[in-house]
């Protein structure tokens, strides 16, 4: 036998009392989990959400070009020194810190060509990640290849094109592989190909007039891209597409700072409930205490005995407060009704740090009570007789 | 040689406009081995001395050398070690951990030793075979009857072989038939070596011992108080026996 036995056996058989010990702890550790968990769960749909918005920073040259747009009414731009990004210098964007945050990035070459009398913009992009970058697109016929033109929805009324139709363009004959739905974005207005066949249409080779980026915000955020990717393309302007994401950031991270101190405060209050208890416990067993010290046990033996104790029902507390916790924030999340609904993770950590918070919180509150069974007076069992 | 050393023992509660002498310059020796009764009425001072004697209630004045230690000059955490290890108690009440088995009550003083688990299960059934309860270990004490909790008692204060076994009442609570039992027990535990304090009311309790200390109003009325003063035990540090501290 040895003390944890003793512990054990105790704990056995106050099961009302360790039960409420149990049942302070368990509310304050699973307050914690299920917001944690909530917040965590948020924070995924936000993004998750965010990624579908595509592209959240834009890679442009820099230029000396005056916009003269008024009232919404453009009128075209004067350019004085327009330049263009080189295609070697885009794949430096992966060299940046953060490069696995990057879920894509699509090169683009820009320019105007001349279709059936109309002035069109040609855009060649990447269509390996244009499913990240341009997630709205739903396209009628198929996304092209070599030889291939897309059409906008609006490009393709006005030309009179549809799917399958030849297409001369800048003395080139190509054929419409496919036609956008509409996006009510400047994307209906533009033909697109891929990124080589526009360079040469264009007589762009090796150049990119801009490059748009698709990054995930979770692990950093959206300033923090843009200022690695401006360090590795000095000669380009970066900018972050940054009043969604940090509107709907800003707002969870207050309700987070919010549930943090409400969490806190059941936790003090589930250490409120350890504290009285033990207490309680301490003072009912003191003959019981008095003869261990009779027989011989140190004080730190005594005070090991409830340390034990109330470390074993914390642990429970732990285990029962992160399934709790998770339950909790799943069941929230589900009655928030439609809509994307939140995956809720097991995180191991998050387990193993509900079992240690539950532990700190029922040691401390404990050591207490711990101390004044210590120093108990062995004389008080002979007392009893 | 005297192998217990009691000198001058004086007790007092409260302070000094209400105080209360429980204990008034008590001493005496006690050979190794010997059988020593403590009698006195109620409120004679006898608890009063054997908590003295088992330290746990450090004396106001006087020392008390047990084998050369004296008690009362060690850290408060080496008189629990010297209470595992010189000393045994027998309570009236029996004092027992309820919700621990026959067994587990008397493994309670080898709980913080070093000795293997066996080694303290097979200590504690030695114990239990000793006082005739070796069929009993597994049940709870309320599962058991008055005369045997007294017995567990005794095998949960003998199973760790100390030296010094202090009982208060021992037969307090039993029958005459029991107390008779439990009484040859402490003779033979005595005549194995063991030396023993007992307070009792009873003089057919007292008859077991070689030697009766009657006390009155906290003092020692009946027997030769000795003046085995500091000087003659200037003490020795706490030994450890091997093995049982922890």
């Amino acid at each position: 036998m040895k003390l944890r036995h003793i512990a054990l056996k105790n704990i056995l058989r106050r099961k009302a009392k360790s039960g409420f010990v149990l049942a302070g702890l368990v509310v304050g550790v699973a307050t914690v989990v299920g917001i944690i968990t909530y917040v965590e769960a948020m924070t995924a749909d936000i993004n998750h959400k965010l990624e579908k918005y595509g592209a959240n920073i834009l890679v442009v040259p820099h230029t000396d070009q005056l916009s003269l747009s008024y009232g919404g009414l453009s009128l075209g731009g004067v350019s004085f020194d327009m330049r263009e990004l080189s295609e070697a210098s885009v794949a430096r964007i992966h060299e940046i810190k953060n490069n696995r945050n990057l879920a894509a990035v699509g090169p683009v070459a820009l320019g105007a060509v001349e279709i059936g009398g109309q002035r069109v913009l040609l855009a060649g992009v990447d269509f390996k990640v244009a499913p990240v970058l341009k997630p709205w697109w739903q396209v009628d016929g198929r996304l092209p290849g070599v030889g291939e033109v897309m059409l906008g929805h609006d490009a393709a009324r006005i030309l009179q094109l549809s799917v399958g139709d030849p297409v001369e363009v800048a003395g080139r004959p190509l054929a419409v592989s496919g036609v956008l739905a509409a996006t009510g974005s400047q994307d209906d207005q533009i033909l697109f190909t891929t990124l080589g066949q526009a360079q040469t249409v264009l007589g762009k080779e090796g150049q990119v007039s801009m490059v748009e980026v698709a990054a995930l915000c979770e692990a950093c955020p959206i300033e923090e891209m843009t200022r690695q990717i401006s360090g590795v393309l000095p000669g380009a302007r970066v900018m972050g597409i940054q009043q969604v994401v940090k509107g709907r950031m800003e707002t969870l991270h207050q309700f987070q700072r919010f549930s943090y101190g409400i969490s806190a405060v059941m936790l003090f209050i589930g250490g409120l409930v350890v504290l009285v208890t033990l207490m309680g416990n301490v003072r009912e067993r003191t003959e019981e205490i008095g003869i261990f010290r009779a027989i011989g046990f140190r004080q730190r033996h005594v005070m090991a005995v409830v340390f034990m104790e109330a470390g074993l029902v914390s642990a429970v507390a732990g285990v029962l407060g992160f399934v709790l916790g998770v339950g909790g924030a799943w069941l929230g999340l589900w009655l928030r009704g439609a809509g994307h609904r939140p995956a809720v993770g097991m995180a191991p950590e998050l387990f193993c740090g509900a079992v240690l918070i539950a532990v700190v919180v029922g040691l401390c509150a404990s050591a207490y009570p711990a101390r004044m069974a210590a120093r108990m007076d062995p004389n008080q069992a002979l007392r009893a007789l | 040689m005297s192998y217990l050393v009691a000198d001058r023992l004086t007790k007092t509660y409260g302070t000094a406009d209400a105080e209360v002498v429980a204990l008034n310059r008590v001493g005496f020796e006690i050979a190794a081995g010997e059988f020593v009764a403590v009698m006195g009425e109620s409120g004679s001072g006898k608890s009063t001395l054997l908590s003295i004697l088992g330290a746990m209630n450090a004396p106001s004045e006087g020392t008390l050398f047990v084998d050369d230690i004296d008690v009362y000059q060690l850290p408060i955490e080496r008189q629990a070690d010297f209470r595992r290890e010189y000393l045994g108690f027998v309570f009236q009440h029996f004092h027992l951990v309820p919700y621990l088995t026959v067994l587990e009550n008397v493994m309670l003083p080898l709980v913080t030793t070093r000795f293997r688990a066996a080694r303290k299960h097979a200590m504690a059934q030695e114990a239990l075979a000793w006082v005739g309860l070796a069929d009993k270990v597994g049940r709870l004490p309320a599962e058991v009857s008055g005369g045997e909790k007294e017995r567990v008692a005794l095998a949960r204060a003998i199973v760790n072989n100390p030296p010094v076994l202090l009982a208060d009442e021992p037969t307090g609570s039993l029958d005459s038939r029991t107390s008779g039992e439990v009484m040859t027990l402490l003779q033979n535990l005595n005549q194995g070596g063991t030396t023993i304090v007992m307070v009792t009311h009873s003089e057919a309790c007292a008859t077991y011992a070689e030697r009766v200390l009657r006390l009155a109003d906290g003092r020692l009325v009946d027997a030769d108080p000795g003046d085995a003063g500091g000087a003659l035990h200037p003490g020795k540090p706490l030994q450890v026996v091997a093995g049982l501290s922890a």
